[in-house]
């Protein structure tokens, strides 16, 4: 096998775009060595043009080893993101690279809670389907702002024994927020192996505090800045409360899986928001409709 | 006749005022006629001290003659000999402890101007378009290098020079490693290593980028999967430390390696990127090595009202090199030496969680030092001055304290064995590491450390990877 021939001299094309709703789209992209190795809970780093130099971490959402393909979905939330969504199908992206971080580990869990929120859910659905194939007993706790805003509903539904969907406003599921359906369940007595969260930071932090008093484990996926996603840079750090010791980790090559019991989340989020005025800006200044607004 | 000046031939370069406005070089280079004046201060002495300061062995005073006759082409065949990026070397050695320390003429004044008599060798060779590629008979095997920095590209160029079919696998979208992400282009402009690169792939060397090699592929299955014969590890020293003090979690703390990217690979350093980045105001370097000195004059062209180099020993023993901390010097950046920082206070609004400043650098708290008994290495150990805190106002702290090696290679490498910092372990002369056929060298070898002795480990690497695939 030669590998030069194989990687078709690093050209990503868009074969398949979808807007799953106002804010959130997805892709799949051509990448047949990332493809080969995902896992789910990796993720890719990817930079649209050259002419926009930023690298973005995105966590893997599906692919496919045959056609040698990578799913993303992903939030329109600043500059780079704003750009990627305007690359159309048959289109190419410069660089996408990976897969990178550690999989989420599933080995030996029989019964699982999955828990997502927002464009979180795409991230969480690869695991839940892996778990769903291998036999395990899903319960997967899905939720957004409103029925709008919903996203890959009938892909849980499939990949779940019990799905539980909830809006903040009832505009579809039930309303309330996703801790809603754990309290009644731990209440319950109903046990699990594992609790996996993923979705805003916020919401993680509330699984978390939710599950501790059951003593059952608790995973949470972290994404923040990051821009090698090889450990260079150390932009992703983050605190790990562990042994009454801080302790500092990289998100890119030590998760992006933690202990959501050692996760010091107040400072993750206080970091998350380093360039949102800056990313305001860039995304405001990238659409016409807000510059007339102006 | 000798050139009897005391002197070196002045280094034309950018005024400060007008330098610290752009990211253009900011040495210009020798003409002609000063490369020739300059030539004229090597005294070709027999004894040739320079060579054994050369981590690669240049033939230093046989270049020079070439040059008093005006063959430059000659001159750059005996540096090409020994160096596969004379160009780079030229800018980014650090001379004074090199070649330049042992010069006769530094007895007595400042010692003959190697690199940048080097430099104009490399530059005026890579004007010229006439760079023909050589064919060489292929000897049918396939040797993969990891990693395209310093030592990565120099074994490359050597393999492919002795008939191997090489491939470079790079982790980032674009070759060079810490030659594009860390150092700037003021001090060593992209189109140099985009040209070095170039020449390579006229050799006939592969470049795949965006390959993290122990995750996209592995070692195990290049050999095993993909037919390489050999391989060479040079992925360089990736991590970077911290101090492990207080506020280092605060908005507005970089390392080093990340600032850098974002300004250089990232290009935040052009006026509408996309990549943010936090520019003007005051801020705070911590360290005293080049890489610390690239921090602080990328701040002060990014638009930093004020820049601290903050260094916890005395001038004398800084590590940069000499001519940075001179730029670093006339461009305003001012060095708070024997200051060691403790703690890096942020912003917190009591009343007001909320505060859109809540969490960002305020401040660096540091202690004043004072230098005691010399440690093993011979460097007095600098001491701290009980109750001597003090505070900085930043808004910006980079940490430059260095890196250690990168863990990913081997954390996905079955056999291959690394020291207790992380160095991969291998026989010096070689570069063999503990599994067959894999050798490894520069930073992944050594920690940080310069792009001359990463250079020399690649083509040491490269003809012992030769001499084993020829046994």
């Amino acid at each position: 096998m030669d590998i030069c021939t194989e990687m078709k001299s690093n050209m990503y094309k868009i074969v398949n775009k979808k807007v799953l709703n106002p804010t959130v789209m997805l892709m799949d992209i051509e990448a047949p060595f990332v493809a080969r190795k995902a896992q789910p809970g990796q993720f890719i780093i990817l930079r649209v043009d050259e002419e926009r130099g930023e690298r973005i971490p995105l966590t893997i959402s599906g692919y496919d080893r045959e056609k040698g393909t990578v799913r993303i979905i992903f939030q329109i939330v600043g500059g780079t993101t704003k750009a990627l969504s305007m690359k159309d199908e048959g289109e190419y992206i410069a660089d996408f690279c990976g897969p990178l971080g550690e999989a989420t580990k599933t080995d030996g869990l029989k019964k699982v809670l999955i828990v997502g929120g927002g464009v979180g859910c795409a991230i969480a659905l690869p695991v839940a389907q892996k778990l769903h194939a291998d036999g395990a007993e899903v319960v997967s706790v899905i939720g957004f702002r409103n029925k709008d805003l919903l996203i890959l509903e009938d892909e849980f539904e499939a990949a779940s024994d019990r799905l539980f969907v909830m809006t903040d406003d009832g505009s579809a599921g039930e309303k309330g927020n996703v801790c809603a359906p754990l309290k009644k369940m731990f209440a319950d007595g109903e046990v699990f192996d594992e609790v996996i969260a993923i979705g805003p930071l916020v919401m993680m932090k509330f699984v978390v505090e939710e599950t501790k008093p059951t003593g059952i484990p608790c995973t949470v996926s972290m994404n923040p800045i990051m821009i090698d996603g090889t450990g260079m840079c150390g932009g992703c750090r983050l605190t790990l409360n562990r042994d009454g010791k801080r302790v500092t980790k990289f998100a890119c090559v030590d998760g992006p899986d933690f202990n959501g019991y050692e996760v010091d989340f107040d400072e993750a989020m206080s970091r998350s928001r380093m360039y949102s005025d800056f990313e305001r800006h860039e995304y405001e200044d990238s659409c016409n409709l807000f510059r007339e607004v102006k | 006749m000798a050139n009897m000046s005391k002197k070196k031939t002045p280094m034309p370069t950018q005024p400060a005022e007008e330098r610290i406005h752009n990211f253009c070089e900011v040495a210009l280079g020798y003409t002609e006629e000063m490369a020739v004046d300059e030539a004229f201060r090597c005294l070709n002495c027999k004894t040739k001290p320079c060579v054994s300061g050369c981590p690669v062995g240049i033939n230093i005073p046989a270049f020079i003659e070439r040059i008093k006759t005006k063959d430059f082409d000659g001159a750059y065949e005996i540096i090409r000999f020994a160096s596969s990026l004379p160009a780079v070397c030229g800018r980014v050695c650090p001379q004074e402890n090199q070649c330049e320390k042992y010069c006769v003429r530094g007895k007595n004044g400042e010692s003959v101007g190697i690199g940048r008599l080097e430099r104009f060798v490399a530059d005026r060779h890579n004007e010229k378009e006439d760079n023909k590629a050589v064919e060489i008979p292929s000897k049918g095997k396939k040797v993969a290098v990891i990693g395209s920095g310093p030592s990565g590209l120099a074994c490359a160029g050597e393999l492919s020079q002795r008939g191997y079919e090489v491939t470079v696998f790079e982790a980032l979208h674009v070759a060079g490693g810490v030659l594009v992400y860390g150092i700037p282009e003021f001090r060593l402009p992209k189109s140099i290593v985009q040209k070095e690169v170039e020449n390579l792939k006229k050799m006939g060397v592969k470049i795949e980028t965006n390959m993290v090699i122990g995750k996209t592929l592995t070692i195990d299955e290049l050999m095993e999967d993909y037919g390489y014969n050999a391989v060479f590890v040079g992925s360089g020293a990736g991590l970077p430390r911290f101090m492990g003090i207080p506020g280092e979690s605060l908005k507005g703390v970089y390392s080093a390696n990340e600032y850098l990217t974002r300004s250089n690979l990232m290009k935040a350093y052009r006026e509408h990127s996309g990549t943010p980045i936090m520019k003007g105001g005051r801020i705070a370097v911590v360290g005293g090595g080049n890489v610390a000195m690239d921090a602080a004059r990328t701040a002060l062209r990014l638009g930093a009202e004020k820049v601290y180099i903050v260094y916890r020993r005395s001038m004398e023993e800084l590590p940069a090199r000499k001519e940075e901390v001179e730029h670093a010097i006339e461009e305003g950046v001012e060095f708070r030496l024997l200051n060691n920082p403790v703690e890096i206070l942020g912003y917190k609004n009591e009343n007001d969680p909320r505060d859109p400043k809540n969490g960002f650098v305020t401040g660096i708290k540091c202690i004043k030092m004072e230098l005691g008994e010399p440690d093993e290495r011979g460097r007095r150990r600098p001491v701290p001055i009980e109750g001597s805190e003090f505070v900085l106002e930043v808004d910006t702290v980079v940490m430059s304290i260095g890196t250690s090696p990168n863990p990913l290679i081997k954390n996905t490498t079955s056999g291959l064995e690394v020291n207790s910092k992380g160095g991969i372990i291998v026989e010096e002369s070689t570069c063999a590491t503990t599994k067959d056929c894999v050798y490894a060298g520069g930073d992944a070898v050594t920690g940080a450390a310069t792009v001359i002795s990463a250079m020399g480990a690649g083509k040491a690497a490269a003809k012992a990877i030769d001499e084993k695939l020829s046994e």
